[in-house]
């Protein structure tokens, strides 16, 4: 716990810190980035474009050990990387456009054929006497253990950058991903603003190839955005809430990875996200499963409690169980379901807001306000005073519920 | 074409393309009902399956592991649903969740355990190993009818040729409401086809093939042969029937030729190792996608002009 500790307050050691922060900037950039994928509906685009960095990387240590170089260059695998997931972005958006086949199958196409012939390369890296000590694996899950200072810097600058990058883009960003075709409508080129999208997605799935591998990157991108979701209904908040999640779970993900050696990088920062996304869906206030329970019960103590008021009015027994309680806790009925004063006070209310209604959807020809009698809404919420006496009028004067 | 091919390359062409067909017949019916993606998902859980199969049994035998990735298989398929519904998430966010999160599991798990004394690492569970399912006891092509050298075959063959049979067998018997479940899932429901209960089938059976497939070739090839061939097949034809019969030759030619171009191609340029069978296999069936997107009768939506957006 002290190591941790010692992690999360950047205590362990120069690299682990610079991972640590590094790792926060790039959880935030992937987050807010990953937000328009998942508004725009087209979360899994992030996998194709994941996984079709993996030929880039092959290519560009073949290419690089071919002109001389030591091939194991950070910048240069990430150049490579980039290189073939723009081609595979490319191919997707040619698919769907110039054939009939749906965006699904096109990227589940790109990410399947792109990642093999990855694993191709990879295989004819390992056989070039170069190759051996390659560590190319290390792309597929991440790998911090035995990484270059150089290498972290290029990852925290990089994460800036894309933080940076998706705060200059925000507004055009949202406007698409929000509502593409009001954005056509003012005279933006959505093409080009999707193609700005996801060029941002491939710079977090490329800065982030080292930390947390191109198999889990897309979890980066998609989890923040929906856990976000949950605590809003505003686009622009869900931006930076998402950021916030994701910078978090990086944070706190690579700080808990660096305490221990079995404990990878990339799958802790996921299973970090995964948690504060279990945690949004049961308890967050609007949107969450817990919130979701107890309005349902309310609503439910709602029909009851007006339905048991009806049949007092109406001089039926209440044999329903629910009901029953709901009226003697809040002291209408007694034990063996007669009406208190106060419960007949009130089934008196209940009855005369019901003849209202039913007096108001024959008189009135507003379709709007009728159409919102659901047997619970008071007709005092829909109608002024005046219609309301009108509606007296014509039902007569209020009388007792007489004793049988 | 002699011994040393029947030995070395015969029962790896055959478990590709058992694998290939397996994954091939339920995609089609996926993509037809934009769920190709199911695909990927499942192929990425199988990991922690294998994983938590192997933490419970503590061997690495192929009928807990299978039974493992299934189990894991319906796991996520459940959970997806679940957070679709609980959270009224998109379903592609809702499965991205949900994978990512279940392989990071996996991989921790994997990590946190001991397994240095048996054969269970993460690049194995992506690559597979074709190459190395060979038949030792070959000695040419009349062991084929040696009673003695047929029984030292590789399991794996059995296991994916009966997976193949089953899938291929499940496909003719439900093929009619196979067929209008998946285009018309209203009218199903309306003649009393169980839709439902159809389309849990197929997710049932594609979790099968991927599994009995990832066994013996890895999980890359898996995802790219739920797709590329069917889609392949999905612009030579507008009939269900071809489409079908074309996605099955496309995936035995890709698995084919990918294996020969693995294991000889290298050899023809002057190079001395084989590169990855698997990852060949797929970037065949990734060529001929493209060469059906290109050449493809069927490409266009109907509708469309020749310059793509109608």
């Amino acid at each position: 716990m002290t190591s941790f500790f010692d992690a999360v307050t950047l205590q362990a050691g120069y690299n682990a810190a610079l991972v640590a922060i590094g790792a926060g900037l790039l959880g935030f950039a992937a987050g807010a980035s990953g937000t328009f994928l998942f508004l725009r509906k087209r979360a899994l685009v992030s996998d194709a474009v994941a996984h079709a960095t993996l030929p880039g990387v092959g290519l560009a240590f073949i290419m690089m050990v071919a002109l001389g170089g030591d091939g194991r260059n950070l910048l240069g695998l990430l150049a490579g990387s980039a290189a073939t997931a723009w081609l595979g972005l490319l191919m997707i958006e040619w698919i769907t456009r110039r054939t009939r086949l749906a965006e699904d199958a096109a990227i589940g196409a790109v990410l399947g054929v792109f990642f093999g012939v990855g694993i191709v390369l990879l295989t004819v890296v390992q056989t070039m006497s170069a190759g051996r000590q390659a560590g190319l694996e290390s792309f597929l899950l991440g790998a911090t253990a035995g990484m270059l200072r150089e290498d972290v810097i290029v990852i925290a600058i990089g994460g800036a950058l894309a933080v940076f990058a998706t705060w200059l883009m925000r507004r055009p960003l949202t406007l698409v991903s929000f509502d593409s075709e009001y954005a056509a409508a003012l005279g933006y080129d959505v093409r080009r603003i999707d193609l700005i999208m996801m060029g941002l997605v491939m710079a977090v799935t490329v800065i982030g190839l080292k930390l947390v591998g191109l198999i889990l990157i897309v979890a980066l991108l998609i989890i923040p955005a929906v856990t976000a979701r949950f605590w809003t209904e505003r686009s622009t908040h869900v931006i930076w809430i998402a950021g916030a999640l994701g910078g978090t779970a990086g944070y706190i993900g690579a700080a808990m990875s660096a305490t221990a050696p079995a404990l990878p990088t990339g799958p802790i920062i996921v299973l970090a996200s995964a948690a504060l996304f279990v945690i949004s869906l049961f308890f967050a206030p609007r949107r969450g499963v817990l919130a979701a329970i107890l309005r349902h019960r309310r609503f439910q103590a709602r029909v009851h409690r007006r339905q048991g008021l009806l049949a007092l009015a109406a001089r039926h027994p209440i044999h329903e169980a629910f009901t029953l309680r709901l009226l003697q806790s809040e002291g209408l009925v007694r034990r063996d379901g007669v009406p208190t004063p106060a419960g007949l006070a009130q089934a008196v209310k209940v009855a005369r807001d019901e003849s209202r209604w039913k007096i108001a959807r024959e008189i009135h020809q507003d379709a709007g306000l009728t159409g919102r009698y659901d047997g619970l809404t008071p007709i005092e919420e829909v109608f002024t005073p005046d219609e309301i006496a009108e509606f007296d009028h014509r039902l007569g004067p209020p009388r007792a519920v007489e004793a049988k | 074409m002699g011994a040393e091919f029947v030995q070395f390359s015969l029962t790896p062409i055959l478990i590709g393309v058992f694998s290939a067909i397996a994954c091939a017949l339920p995609g089609n019916f996926l993509i037809l009902r934009r769920q190709a993606l199911i695909g990927d998902a499942i192929s990425h859980v199988v990991l922690p399956g294998i994983v938590v199969a192997f933490l419970l049994t503590g061997v690495v035998a192929a009928i807990p592991m299978l039974s493992g990735a299934a189990g894991a298989a319906i796991v996520a398929v459940v959970l997806i649903e679940t957070v679709k519904r609980l959270g009224k998430i998109e379903p592609g966010a809702a499965m991205g969740v949900v994978f990512t999160t279940m392989f990071a599991a996996g991989v921790l798990i994997l990590e946190q355990t001991d397994t240095s004394q048996v054969h269970l690492d993460v690049e194995h569970a992506l690559m597979g190993n074709l190459e190395s399912l060979i038949w030792f006891r070959a000695e040419g092509w009349h062991s084929l009818v040696d009673p003695v050298a047929l029984a030292g075959l590789p399991d794996e063959l059995f296991r994916i040729a009966a997976v193949c049979a089953l899938i291929a067998l499940l496909t003719g018997v439900f093929w009619r409401w196979l067929k209008v479940a998946t285009f018309d899932e209203a009218f199903a429901r309306a003649v009393g086809i169980p839709a439902a209960a159809v389309g849990i089938g197929l997710v049932v059976c594609a979790a099968l093939a991927a599994v009995a497939a990832f066994d013996a070739v890895g999980s890359i090839i898996v995802i790219a042969m739920f797709i590329c061939p069917p889609a392949a097949a999905r612009l030579m034809t507008n009939r269900l029937e071809s489409q079908l019969w074309w996605s099955v030759a496309f995936a035995t030619l890709s698995a084919v030729l990918g294996y020969v171009l693995a294991g000889y191609g290298p050899l023809w340029f002057g190079a001395r190792n084989a590169v990855s069978a698997a990852g060949m296999i797929a970037t065949v069936s990734g060529l001929i996608l493209g060469l059906a997107c290109l050449y493809g009768p069927h490409r266009n939506r109907i509708g469309a002009n020749r310059h793509g957006t109608p």
